[in-house]
């Protein structure tokens, strides 16, 4: 399944009476766009578009200015993420130790490039700057955990580890 | 606070505090050149083009944000200055295609201009460049993002101007771009087709399809026009090229547009240039036509109208002039009839077009609108109310729209969300057909909280007392009961309304029964008495026509009972000025109007019929009963430029000349009166309607003399105090707002500053009829409420026949 398609079905099922509850108390008030997309996407993971399109509508903004704002800022998601978020260190002690070759593992080992999310939701993969976890240098994050000292050989045994 | 003394390029200046080092620089006539400046916008000194240098300063600044400052010496071209603008440039040119040589922007692109200017070829910059595929979706242009160079001027004007909100910036870094969200075709966004973004951007990313491979910027010539579609008289120029228009840009310092057009004005023109003109006269011979010369023509229709009068009187020729000819056309179509001894002449509008002068004219005593378009930007309340002119009337909403964002409070009572609910601070979304019980009821609020202007009340108005007597019932709690919408947003809206200083009324003349006709206008008119918003800048009663020349057909005399300017028939000294100028005897009696003429199961007495650029069996309230009055009529003779569905009923049928094609004036919304240069050589055998109309006169054996349409201006103004001041010769400069009576007179911004037509205004006690809704017929039930755009019958005869019948939303297709 293709990840367009996928979009598509996850949309169907969009609920927009949480996105009425959610968006209600900042009626005419334009200026809380921005906590309000966040609330939304707390709500459902990312930006859902039948929530972004409801959301221009209760509030008066044109399409085009939402998607404007939420693609402005890099922590609005427009597509749906995964249950596991893979953030692979790139800060100057993880590039030196080898974290593009961990990157590289991970994507072959999900078959997705960076930035991109598992047809079966379940992993996300980013790249981020530096975690601040510098001694475990190459390390990942999978949501909250970390791991550190890694070489490529080991990354498939992590990865299984999450169900 | 005191004046500002700088020095520009060795030159002293003294502005305005506040004023920018740009618009200092531009008051000297110094070129400083801009990407992403735009006067009607805020600036953001994104681009850094307009960079100079100011002595003291320790970089170079923006000019189009920085203001000036007591002895400040700047330099526009010093070295540092065109060393920064080649490095913007060659930043520009890094990321843009450079294939000029077929770019349709070559020629008026300001990136070229520049890199002329400064001498950049190439870029020195070598890096990652945009593949973007073009947005080729919609009927009108095409969208090749590769070559944008993310001014942001589209983006204003569409969210900010327009209200559209189509397009704006998204993403971010590297990858942003300008377009819809979610980067949908543009066809699929709310993208309502105005061209503003295309006539506002400097480079080629936005480009008309119509102008492709037509012709080069200098091969064209640029003549002025008014736009043929709605009565607020857009100004346009016509790019020509061998007789053909290839294009059409705003003119940008018209007092009626101000470089702002709508999809009508931009894309609308090329029905002129219809394979489905009529270019030959055309006489039917056994229920087929068949072309024939103009001798055979005119010879026909002389003998046919003289035999039908001669038989049946001459009360038994009726004329419908038309509200899209020019002034000149009208006039001289009138006379004509006139001449011929009838009174018999009118126009067939919308019915819904008469309630509204009906009731103008009862309150006021003028149907004109009170106040110019420009003026509403100025404001501080608009009341939007049985209207939609985002889509009548878009230059009229981007003013409404203006006035919100200076500060104006913005009621919008309409059933259906409309666009400018974005930017309103009151939103009435009241049951269709209840506009006349809100109305009431705001004036109910206003007197009941004392927010009425009681020294205009007394001293310029009568009638309120019993207007007082009837809007007493209409209490907000059953206004709201009616409306369905609550006291409280009724109480709110009448105080926007009545605490402003100034406050204007919005509506549109096709209000119809389902509204309350001439009784919601007058509602209205009772609104703006009340609180003393008429007679001033920037408030009164807007009702803009649909036909671009409504106003001038009317002013013009085409109704049975006054001739021009509304000199009533029944003043004897007004027919004996006629006839002496005219050298015929003047009927003495009235004219039938033109429902009085089609009234279903009545014999009107018309034999013969003289229709000149109307199309009443396309637009009527019941189509097929006035067909059958057409098919039953001895003579129809049908002057147009298409074979309308009337025309196709005449015996004969006389080709026009079309707006481009003929030199003449037209009258907007505003009493504005504005000249028309010809454009174009009109094909075949085609002619000016006032040539047609003088030839025709000649064969009747009336003797006039007229050598152009300027010559029937002149014999017009003469006869009309209200045009009297005005001649091709001013008009030259710019158009004309009657009452002008004298060659020195400016014209008339506003209406009624000392006293209205009628001398006091007039209370009407209306009532809201909750029947009306169940009796509106199928035709006004589609039309007005929620946009007037299914009135406007003529203007569907020509977007018909042009691409803008491809523009999904537009109502008037």
């Amino acid at each position: 399944m293709s990840s367009e398609a996928e979009v598509a079905d996850i949309n169907q099922d969009i609920d927009l009476s949480q996105v009425d509850s959610i968006v209600e108390p900042y009626l005419g008030k334009k200026e809380m766009l921005i906590p309000v997309m966040q609330k939304v996407q707390e709500h459902f993971g990312y930006l859902p578009r039948p929530a972004m399109e409801h959301v221009a509508r209760r509030m008066r903004i044109p399409l085009s200015r939402l998607y404007g704002v939420t693609t402005f800022y890099a922590q609005f998601k427009m597509k749906p993420r995964g249950r596991y978020i893979i953030r692979v260190c790139k800060g100057t002690a993880c590039h030196i130790s080898g974290s593009p070759k961990i990157a590289e593992r991970i994507e072959e080992i999900l078959g997705i490039p960076g930035g991109e999310t598992t047809d079966d939701l379940k992993f996300t993969l980013e790249e981020v700057a530096c975690i601040g976890a510098c001694a475990l240098a190459p390390v990942i994050m999978i949501n909250d955990n970390p791991h550190g000292r890694l070489t490529p050989d080991k990354m498939k045994e992590i990865l299984d580890s999450y169900e | 606070m005191s004046a500002i003394n700088l020095t520009i390029d060795g030159r002293e200046i003294e502005v305005a505090p506040g004023t920018t080092i740009l618009q200092a620089a531009r008051q000297l006539g110094i070129d400083i050149p801009t990407f992403c400046y735009d006067p009607e916008l805020a600036p953001n000194g994104a681009c850094r083009i307009c960079v100079v240098e100011v002595e003291k300063a320790r970089a170079l600044v923006a000019s189009c944000v920085a203001p000036v400052g007591p002895g400040m010496v700047v330099h526009t071209e010093s070295d540092r200055v065109v060393s920064a603008r080649k490095s913007v440039l060659s930043l520009l040119l890094a990321n843009h295609p450079l294939d000029c040589i077929t770019c349709e922007k070559t020629g008026e692109c300001k990136l070229q201009d520049y890199c002329y200017r400064y001498d950049v070829a190439s870029s020195e910059y070598v890096g990652a460049i945009k593949d973007l595929s073009y947005d080729d979706t919609n009927a009108f242009f095409v969208r090749d993002m590769n070559k944008c160079i993310l001014c942001g001027i589209c983006v204003g004007k569409c969210q900010d101007v327009v209200g559209a909100g189509a397009i704006d910036f998204v993403k971010r870094g590297f990858v942003t771009n300008v377009g819809p969200g979610f980067e949908d075709p543009i066809e699929d966004s709310s993208c309502v087709f105005c061209g503003m973004c295309i006539d506002n951007c400097p480079v080629g990313a936005l480009i008309p399809k119509y102008v492709t491979g037509k012709g080069r910027p200098w091969q064209t010539e640029s003549v002025p026009a008014v736009c043929p579609y709605c009565s607020l008289g857009c100004n346009i120029n016509l790019h020509i090229k061998d007789n053909e228009v290839i294009g059409v840009s705003p003119v940008e310092e018209s007092p009626v547009n101000r470089g702002h057009l709508c999809v009508q004005g931009k894309f609308g023109w090329d029905f002129v240039h219809s394979g489905d003109r009529i270019t030959a006269p055309l006489v039917k011979s056994d229920g087929v036509f068949v072309e024939v010369s103009w001798e055979e023509a005119l010879d026909y229709i002389v003998d046919s109208i003289k035999d039908v009068q001669s038989r049946f009187g001459p009360d038994a020729l009726m004329g419908l002039g038309s509200p899209k000819a020019s002034n000149e056309d009208n006039y001289l179509f009138q006379k004509l009839i006139r001449s011929l001894g009838t009174n018999n002449v009118d126009s067939y509008t919308c019915h819904c077009h008469a309630s509204s002068v009906d009731g103008m004219v009862e309150a006021f005593g003028n149907a004109a609108a009170t106040n110019s378009i420009a003026e509403v930007a100025e404001t501080g309340a608009v009341l939007v109310i049985g209207a939609n002119p985002e889509e009548s009337h878009p230059i009229l909403d981007y003013r409404v729209r203006e006035a919100a964002q200076k500060g104006a409070e913005l009621v919008v009572a309409v059933p259906d969300m409309v666009k400018l609910v974005d930017v309103s601070d009151h939103y009435l979304p009241l049951k269709q057909g209840t506009e006349l019980a809100l109305v009431n009821g705001l004036a109910n609020v206003i007197i009941a909280e004392d927010l009425l202007d009681k020294a205009f009340v007394e001293k310029r108005t009568e009638g309120f007392d019993q207007f007082k007597k009837t809007v007493d019932k209409y209490t907000p709690e059953h206004v709201a009961e009616i409306t369905g919408l609550t006291a409280e947003e009724i109480r709110a809206a009448a105080r926007a309304y009545a605490s402003a200083e100034k406050a204007a009324i919005v509506s549109d003349a096709a209000v119809n029964k389902q509204t309350g006709g001439a009784d919601f206008v007058k509602a209205l008119a009772n609104l703006a008495l009340l609180t003393g918003n008429v007679g001033r800048e920037s408030t009164g009663v807007y009702l803009p026509y649909g036909e671009n020349n409504l106003q001038g057909s009317a002013d013009m005399g085409v109704h049975p009972n006054n001739v021009t300017c509304y000199q009533h028939l029944k003043d004897e000294k007004v027919r004996e000025k006629f006839s002496r100028a005219w050298g015929v005897r003047i009927s003495e009696n009235y004219g039938l109007s033109a429902a009085e003429a089609f009234e279903a199961g009545k014999n009107s007495g018309i034999k013969a019929m003289y229709i000149m650029g109307e199309n009443p069996v396309a637009c009527g309230g019941d189509k097929a009963q006035i067909a059958d009055y057409m098919k039953n009529l001895d003579f129809l003779v049908v002057q147009d430029i298409f074979m309308t569905e009337t025309a196709s009923l005449a015996d004969v049928v006389l080709p026009a000349a079309a707006f481009a094609e003929k030199l003449g004036t037209y009258t907007n919304s505003e009493r504005r009166v504005q000249l028309n240069q010809p454009a174009l050589e009109p094909p075949g055998e085609v002619f000016p309607d006032w040539a047609v109309l003088v030839e025709l006169a000649e064969w009747f054996g009336f003797e006039w003399d007229f050598a152009g349409p300027e010559e029937v201006f002149a014999e017009l103004a003469s006869l009309t105090p209200d045009y009297a001041g005005i001649s091709y010769q001013r008009l030259s400069e710019g158009g004309l707002q009657w009452p002008c009576p004298a060659d020195d007179h400016p014209g008339t911004k506003f209406l009624y500053q000392d006293s209205f037509s009628r001398g006091l205004g007039l209370f009407s006690a209306v009532e809201y009829d909750p029947e009306a809704e169940a009796e509106s017929d199928g035709h006004s039930a589609a039309c007005c409420t929620s946009g007037g755009h299914s009135c406007r019958c003529l203007s569907e005869t020509i977007t018909r026949r042009s691409v803008i019948s491809a523009f999904k939303n537009s109502c008037c297709v």
